[in-house]
């Protein structure tokens, strides 16, 4: 007797039908993008349009202003981007290789700050930026993108992250350039950085995340659209087009879009982050 | 967040001789306050001096709007046990941690459990799971609400496929947590999957062989080899995904508002209703300073656990 046998693994009959249940969410969205509106109020559901309905994208897009909100979330990640790697390695590095005064106590202050919920810190903090709008420099203040940036622009995490990997570069590599007269600064730009990029690029994943997709925050200090990120422009487009689904869909797909595409470009760092924010840090 | 900074360990040896460790400290000292300095103003205006206002705040009135700020003692922390729907805030929140965490937790290692294999597209199949990660909570909201729409909706049609009536979900005082509850599990899958992967993918493949050698059963091996090497894994997402579940708000705003009547307004939610929507804002923090507490305990127990188990991180 001859047993039959799969051509492939039968464990494709799992994954297939568990992908596929993960993905419906997306995949729906992605179908009543496409769908007219008589199609997307029919109970059953169309499951497939009869010609796809791409004008709900052009539409949507012309309903609000999604020009500002993707330029605005592009500004504020990239300087919060930017600002995180330059002054978290920077201090990273001092914590892991400096022996300075007072070092131990101010590490531990700093790193105090992540047990604290940022419900506790978001009323002082509007009061705060509204603060620097008022006497600093208005393009800092409330309901300007500088806002959504300026209490983000360094975190206790991406220290104590950087700090932990730089612990682990060979000290000896650096020796050779300070003896040489390279200053603090030049041996971790020309050296450091270079042997930490894994690490870098760990630390800018999980911050274009957050940064890209934080929603709390900007729904406090931003009321007026042009200064809209994606995810509240979403949440306000929402409010305007509530039972307009492929409409809404469309503007979703929109809005998901260059996340969804960054994410899977650098997967890899992606679930590193994940790793990093806990286990393994 | 969880982590433990590992200060008792420096990374070179403490010089011997006193003086010389003063000496050898004070030539960097400047050098090492310049560079921390961006950091340290910082993470001080907007990590530090929050905390101590808000702490002043809860002893006071404020609208965030007028100068005016009168103390009021304990008024705003003896408020909130006469305060209904804060109360009525506290149980929904429990509720909602209650389901999701272990919710989470058990989808995250059913679906790990199913990728933890060498097959073709594997990390396609991976990444399916892993993208929920990169949703955002409103887009999720919004697809949720289409979803469960209770004229419309794709579940209600597979719920009249079985035979099953319509339900209203989110329309629904009673349905609409639990539906949150469903939605956010979907959205955390991919971090839990994560978690759970990489320590599946670290049992050694030979403990397994060895035990199977010996004569163990599948199950025996599972419950004395996996599910041991997982503690860790399993301390961090219960700590972690508690911590997000009471302070949950993105999904509520993005799809009930903490409605229908009230039945999903959690803690955060009610206390973004009050500091900004009423500007009570002396009320909000001193509830934002219960919640810190709770965190507090919560995070305390874990680094207990984690110490007395071998330890994360």
């Amino acid at each position: 007797m001859t047993r039959w046998r799969l051509p492939f693994s039968p464990w494709h009959l799992v994954l297939i039908p568990l992908s596929f249940l993960l993905l419906v969410p997306l995949l729906w969205m992605l179908i009543t993008s496409l769908q007219t509106e008589g199609e997307a109020n029919r109970f059953p559901p169309v499951l497939w349009p009869a010609s796809p309905r791409w004008e709900n994208y052009t539409e949507a897009w012309a309903a609000a202003p999604f020009g500002h909100f993707f330029l605005n979330s592009f500004t504020v990640t990239a300087v919060v981007l930017v600002s995180n790697l330059v002054v978290c390695s920077v201090a990273g590095y001092a914590f892991a290789r400096i022996r300075f005064l007072g070092r131990g106590a101010l590490f531990v202050t700093l790193m105090a700050t992540l047990m604290v919920p940022f419900q506790v810190t978001m009323i002082p903090v509007f009061l705060i930026v509204k603060w620097f709008g008022d006497n600093v420099w208005d393009v800092l203040g409330i309901d300007h993108i500088g806002a959504l940036m300026l209490p983000n622009l360094a975190t206790a995490f991406g220290i104590f992250f950087l700090r932990q990997f730089f612990q682990t570069v060979p000290v000896e590599l650096e020796e050779a350039a300070r003896v040489d007269g390279t200053s603090r600064l030049g041996v971790l730009f020309k050296i450091v950085l270079p042997l930490s990029l894994p690490a870098m690029s760990t630390l800018a994943a999980l911050t274009v995340l957050t940064s890209w997709n934080d929603f709390l925050w900007p729904l406090i200090v931003i009321t007026s659209q042009e200064q809209m990120t994606i995810p509240l422009g979403l949440s306000y487009f929402q409010g305007a087009h509530h039972v307009q689904w492929p409409l809404l869909m469309a503007a979703n797909v929109m809005s998901l879009l260059p996340m969804l595409l960054v994410f899977i470009g650098a997967q890899r760092y992606f679930v590193q982050s994940v790793a990093s924010t806990g286990l393994k840090g | 967040m969880l982590i433990t900074p590992d200060v008792e360990k420096p990374v070179t040896p403490a010089p011997p001789h006193p003086r010389r460790r003063r000496r050898l400290g004070g030539g960097e000292t400047v050098t090492g306050w310049t560079l921390v300095s961006p950091a340290v103003i910082l993470i001080g205006i907007f990590g530090l001096l929050p905390v101590l206002m808000s702490l002043q705040l809860s002893f006071q009135h404020s609208d965030l709007l007028t100068p005016e700020t009168p103390w009021v003692g304990f008024d705003n922390y003896r408020k909130m046990a006469d305060d209904p729907v804060f109360l009525e805030a506290i149980k929904h929140t429990i509720v909602y941690t209650a389901l999701f965490v272990p919710g989470t937790m058990l989808v995250g290692l059913l679906v790990a459990a199913a990728l933890n294999r060498s097959v073709r597209f594997i990390s396609l199949y991976r990444t399916a799971a892993y993208i929920t990660m990169a949703v955002s909570t409103i887009s999720q909201g919004i697809i949720f609400l289409w979803l469960t729409d209770r004229d419309y909706g794709l579940v209600n049609a597979a719920l009249n496929a079985i035979g099953a009536p319509s339900q209203p979900f989110l329309a629904s005082p009673s349905q609409a947590m639990y539906v949150i509850v469903a939605m956010t599990i979907w959205g955390w899958t991919g971090f839990s999957v994560i978690v759970y992967l990489a320590a599946l993918q670290g049992v050694p493949a030979e403990l397994h062989e060895a035990a199977a050698i010996d004569g163990a059963k599948p199950f025996t091996r599972f419950r004395t080899i996996t599910v041991p090497l997982l503690g860790p894994a399993n301390l961090f997402l219960l700590v972690w995904l508690t911590i997000n579940a009471l302070q949950l708000f993105d999904e509520v705003y993005a799809t009930t508002r903490g409605g229908p009547l009230r039945a999903t307004t959690v803690i955060v939610y009610y206390l973004w209703d009050q500091a900004f929507v009423h500007f009570d804002a002396g009320y909000a923090a001193a509830m934002a300073y219960a919640l810190f507490v709770v965190i507090l305990v919560i995070t305390g127990v874990q680094f207990r656990l984690t110490r007395r188990f071998g330890g994360t991180s």
